[in-house]
This record gives C-alpha cells, sequence and structure tokens, in this order.
C-alpha cells in the first residue's frame, strides 16, 4: 500500500514517461517481492514455533532422563516395587504411580465411556434439533471448568456422599477422584462421537428405516458400525485425557505411593507425583528433581502410544462415502 | 408352540405386531436411557455450581477481592491472584496472538504441499493431545533454568501461550479456510501480494473465528494449574509484582520477573488446608474463577454468532 502512495507523490512533482517509468514500476514491484519474502519468512518462523515445542519438550525430558538413569539403572525402573524417591532409602519403582494413573483411568473411563456414547447416541438420532442445540453446549460447559475446580468438588461434594454409603472409604482415595475425572472427559467422548455419527450420510439410515428398522435398531447397527473410526478416536481421546489428569488427582486421591489397582484406597499417580515434588523445595539438578522427568517421560511415552493406536484405528476402520 | 406355517393369517399379524411393539420399546427406554445419561452431566454441573454458591457466595465481598492471603481465613482475599492471572494472561495473549495467527496463516496461505508443512500439521495436531503437566516440566527445565527466567510471571505466561498455541491456530486455519476463494482471486486480480490479501481481506473477515480461538485459548489457561505448579509458582505471595517505573531502577518490565500466584494456584492451597474456613474461601475463589472461564466463553459464542450474522458471502 505504501509503495503506491510513494509512486503517487512522484508522479505528481515530476511525472515520468516511457522506460524510465517501466523501470520505476519495476523497481516498485521487485521491493514489494522482497517484502513479500521477507513476510513469508517471519511467518515460516511464527510455524516453527510449534515444532521448536514439540523438539524442546523431548529435549528437555531425554536430557534430564539421561541424567536419571545414569543414577537408577532402567531395570530397576521397571522392575521395583516401590517408589520412595525422596527417602534416606529411595526406590524408583514408576510402577507405583503406573498402578494409580491405570486405576484412576479405569475409574473414569467406566465413567465416560458408556455415558459419552450413549449420550451422543442420544444427541445424534434421537433427540430434536432444538434438544439438541441446548443441550450439547451445556454438557460442553463440564470440559470448560477449570479442573482444580473439579478437585475440590470431589475432595468436599463426591467424597462425603460416598462415604455415607460406604463409611470405610478414606477422605483421599481414587474412586471419587475418577468419577469426576470420568463426568469431566464426557463431553470430549461424545462430542467427537456425536459428530462421527453425524457424519454418516442420510442415505443409510433411509436404507435402514426403509427395511423396518427402529430408530434404535438404526444407531446401533447401521449408524455406530458406520461411524467407529470416529467413534474410536474420540474414546482413544478421552483416555489421554484421563492419564494426562492431574489436579482432581492430587487434590482428591492424597498423593502418597501406593501399589494397588484397589481405587478404595489413595494413591499417586504420575501426574500427581509431579506435582507433589514441585510443591516442594528441590534443589535443581538433584536425583529427586530428575525423577520428575523421569515420570514425565513415561507419561509422555504412555500419551504417545495412545495417539498412534488412535491414529491406526482410525486408519484401520474409515469408510469412506 | 405352533410352527410357523400352521398359524392363521389372523394370528400372524398378531404375532408380528408383538415384535413390532418389542422393538419400539426399546426405542423408548433408550430415549429415557439418553435423557438419563445426560442428566448425569448436567446434574454434576449444577450441584457444582451449588456447592460453590453455597460455601462461597458469603465470602464475596469487595475486602475479598482487595486482601492478600493470610493465615486467618475470614482476612484472608485473593488480591495477589486475579492481579497475578491477569498479568500472566496479559503474557500469554501478547506472544499467543501474533505468533498462533501467524502460523496459521502460513499454513493456510503460504505454505506449499510437502514434507515439512506435513510435519508441522502433524506436530500441532500432537501437541493439542500432551498433557498440560508436560508442557510445566518444559518450562521448568527450558524458561526457568536454561534461559533463567526464574519462576516468574514471564514463564508461567510463556508456558500457557505455548499451551494454547495450538487452539489458537486451528481456529485461525478454519476462519481463514471459510473465507470463499473468490475473495483472494479478486484481491489478486487487483494485483495486490499475498501479503496484501492477507492483511487487507483474510485477516479482517475471519476475525470473528480468530477471535473466538483466542478467547477460548484464554479461557483454558486461565484455568490451568498443573503447569504453573510445576515452575514453582509461590503458593503464599502477600505482594504485588513492582508497577512500571518504581522504586530504585525499576524499568518498565520489571514485572515480568516478579514472584507471582495466579488463581487456581490459591484455590488449590486453600483446598488443600484441613480448616474448612479456607474451603469457603476456596469456594469464593472457585466461583469467581468459573464464572470467569464460562463469561469468557459465553463471549466467545456470542462473538461468533454476532459477527457471523454480519457476513453474507
Amino acid at each position: 500500500m505504501s509503495a503506491i502512495t510513494t509512486s503517487d507523490r512522484i508522479v505528481a512533482s515530476v511525472p515520468l514517461t516511457g522506460d524510465a517509468r517501466l523501470a520505476e514500476l519495476a523497481s516498485m514491484k521487485a521491493a514489494r517481492k522482497r517484502k513479500d519474502k521477507l513476510i513469508e519468512a517471519v511467518l515460516l518462523m511464527a510455524a516453527c514455533v510449534s515444532v521448536f515445542t514439540t523438539l524442546a519438550i523431548v529435549y528437555i525430558l531425554v536430557r534430564e532422563s539421561v541424567a536419571f538413569f545414569s543414577h537408577v539403572p532402567l531395570w530397576t525402573f521397571l522392575t521395583d516395587r516401590q517408589w520412595t524417591p525422596l527417602f534416606d532409602d529411595a526406590h524408583f519403582g514408576i510402577i507405583v504411580l503406573l498402578s494409580g494413573t491405570l486405576s484412576s483411568s479405569l475409574v473414569a473411563l467406566l465413567i465416560a465411556i458408556p455415558l459419552g456414547t450413549i449420550i451422543a447416541i442420544y444427541l445424534s438420532e434421537f433427540a430434536g434439533h432444538r434438544v439438541r442445540e441446548v443441550l450439547k453446549p451445556v454438557l460442553e460447559l463440564l470440559s470448560g471448568i477449570p479442573t482444580i475446580i473439579y478437585g475440590f468438588f470431589a475432595l468436599l461434594v463426591v467424597t462425603p456422599l460416598i462415604q455415607k454409603i460406604y463409611p470405610d472409604l478414606p477422605t483421599f482415595n481414587i474412586l471419587s477422584a475418577g468419577i469426576v475425572m470420568g463426568i469431566m472427559i464426557i463431553p470430549y467422548v461424545s462430542s467427537l462421537s456425536e459428530d462421527a455419527m453425524r457424519a454418516v450420510p442420510m442415505s443409510l439410515r433411509e436404507g435402514a428405516y426403509a427395511m423396518g428398522s427402529t430408530r434404535f435398531q438404526t444407531a446401533t447397527r447401521v449408524v455406530v458400525p458406520a461411524a467407529f473410526s470416529g467413534i474410536a478416536s474420540a474414546y482413544i481421546l478421552g483416555i489421554s485425557r484421563a492419564v494426562g489428569e492431574t489436579m482432581i488427582l492430587a487434590v482428591a486421591a492424597g498423593m502418597q505411593p501406593n501399589l494397588t489397582l484397589n481405587p478404595l484406597e489413595p494413591a499417586a499417580t504420575i501426574t500427581s507425583y509431579i506435582v507433589q515434588v514441585a510443591l516442594g523445595d528441590l534443589p535443581h539438578g538433584s536425583v529427586g528433581y530428575q525423577t520428575i522427568f523421569a515420570a514425565g517421560l513415561t507419561l509422555m511415552l504412555l500419551t504417545l502410544m495412545f495417539n498412534l493406536l488412535g491414529y491406526w484405528l482410525r486408519r484401520k476402520y474409515r469408510e469412506a462415502y | 408352540m405352533k410352527d410357523h406355517a400352521s398359524l392363521t393369517p389372523a394370528e400372524k399379524s398378531a404375532k408380528l405386531r408383538d415384535i413390532i411393539r418389542s422393538h419400539k420399546r426399546w426405542d423408548i427406554i433408550f430415549g429415557v436411557v439418553g435423557l438419563a445419561a445426560m442428566s448425569v452431566g448436567i446434574l454434576t454441573l449444577v450441584a457444582l455450581f451449588a456447592q460453590m454458591a453455597i460455601d462461597g457466595l458469603p465470602r464475596l465481598t469487595v475486602e475479598f477481592f482487595t486482601s492478600f492471603p493470610s493465615r486467618r481465613a475470614g482476612q484472608a482475599g485473593i488480591l495477589s491472584a486475579w492481579v497475578g492471572s491477569l498479568l500472566v494472561m496479559l503474557v500469554t495473549a501478547v506472544f499467543a496472538i501474533p505468533v498462533g495467527i501467524a502460523s496459521a496463516i502460513y499454513l493456510e496461505e503460504y505454505a506449499r504441499k510437502n514434507w515439512f508443512t506435513d510435519i508441522i500439521e502433524i506436530n500441532i495436531t500432537n501437541l493439542a493431545g500432551v498433557p498440560s503437566i508436560v508442557y510445566g516440566l518444559l518450562a521448568l527445565g527450558l524458561f526457568v533454568y536454561t534461559f533463567g527466567f526464574g519462576q516468574s510471571i514471564l514463564s508461567a505466561g510463556l508456558t500457557l501461550a505455548l499451551l494454547i498455541l495450538p487452539i489458537v491456530i486451528v481456529a485461525t486455519r478454519e476462519a481463514l479456510r471459510a473465507i470463499p476463494q473468490t475473495v483472494r482471486e479478486g484481491a489478486y486480480a487487483c494485483g495486490a501480494t499475498k501479503w496484501q490479501v492477507c492483511s487487507d481481506h483474510l485477516i479482517p473477515y475471519g476475525m470473528p473465528g480468530i477471535l473466538t480461538g483466542v478467547i477460548i485459548g484464554l479461557s483454558r489457561a486461565i484455568g490451568e494449574t498443573a503447569p504453573i505448579i510445576t515452575i514453582g509458582a509461590l503458593t503464599f505471595i502477600a505482594f504485588l509484582p513492582p508497577l512500571p517505573f518504581t522504586g530504585e531502577a525499576a524499568g518498565p518490565f520489571e514485572w515480568l520477573f516478579s514472584p507471582f500466584t495466579v488463581m487456581p494456584i490459591q484455590i488449590f492451597n486453600w483446598t488443600s488446608r484441613p480448616d474448612p474456613a479456607f474451603h469457603a474461601n476456596a469456594a469464593a475463589a472457585s466461583l469467581v474463577l468459573v464464572l470467569l472461564t464460562l463469561g469468557m466463553n459465553t463471549l466467545a459464542i456470542w462473538l461468533r454468532y454476532r459477527l457471523r450474522k454480519n457476513i453474507k458471502w
């Protein structure tokens, strides 16, 4: 834009003609092209920020983990059945933290996957347009609430509620944290599944109805199988969320390492262990400091595994219409 | 039981009607089950709000917003927390908005289809799935120790900016993709360069979608706790970051390197205390935080609705 106004001024004062004018225009064009190239380079740099982020994550996790594994052999890390990295008698058995992550994720998924799937089928196949337009955003509010507030809710509302039915439940436990986590994950599962089901072409449904299927039969035998790849990726996203969830567990599940799959007990997960260490005052460079990076690397590999699984499922079951 | 062939036509149709009725019953049952499943989510939401309101509303006074945290629950407030959240959000926005929009423009308008572009795209999808606490570890290793920013507002703001970058990028790309090709072709036909097309047409027209993405990203960032705990934000801060140009040798950016606390960390701190009086404080602060995030989300939805109505391609 500015180039044009400058040239206007020049034209007004000394009108160029013939070859001189052409040369001037050519140089203006070249300047504009240079500017465009420069801007493209700047934009490319911005796009590379995300690549650098990934590289930095991998670099930091691996660098600190390598230092950690020079103190603690990998085999001990995988097989030791105790996790007491901050004690004098230090043990580093990641399986203890994995058990907490596994049991809390299982509880959450037992809530989120059935409810999320039912809600998705209901919204996509049963609910009318108006009902869907109102209920879907309301449900999505669930995923917009900060997780620390869910933690607070699990500890101060859900746990006392379950204690009324089962009085022996300790104040900190995996169960109520897992339940609340599951409810938080419902919208992730239901929204993506619903999108997948709505993408199934109408002609498939019409075919099923024409054969005399009821709504329920159409939904379960035609729409769900056709949308399976999308539903599977919704489940995988739910699993990734559950495995990476931090604050609900840090608040409501207690932070003591406990090798158990029993959700009625308190336990630390990989994520809540990281929070616990970060809350303390560990000197930079100590083995205790390095453990959180080893734990983080484990978490990262776990979610990466699920993402790859999701990618594979999408590939394998994709139906093209 | 008589076998099928020996049934009279009347019996046959009665049987058929039975089958149809029993199948239709499933439709009704599922309708009820679906509503019940929905209500689990909605009741949780209601219970969450009811509990926060009952415990927290009595604490929501003006003093609550103008007091520092205290050992006495009745006098404690969220002054340092909301100021900290505001400043961290400022840093996040200043970094995430330009970088996010620029990346999206590059990927949508400039990038050629080659392996490098593919890597960037796959990478953004994957980053969106990385647990937030891993960003905290990244920040601890990179910003706090390698770059030496310390446990400061700058570190926290940059961490959250990286966290919401994928959200901003994806929203901006969708907004740009929704603009018809004819707009670009028209501009090119008038002799515009690529950048002129972007800055004079695509960014203004895509603004509703871009703004929505930015606001949703920021509302996510303001509630994030885990990464900020990981970089080691303090939970007890009874002072405010220095104002620009105050005190001796305080430059305009002194506050960037100040220790800080944010709303979610204050809530975490109060929740983890055994004294129920602090839980009331946590409820009140949660109410403020939740209303803030929901307010931002509503604003985003309204904005999208409002601005989209004015544009007709």
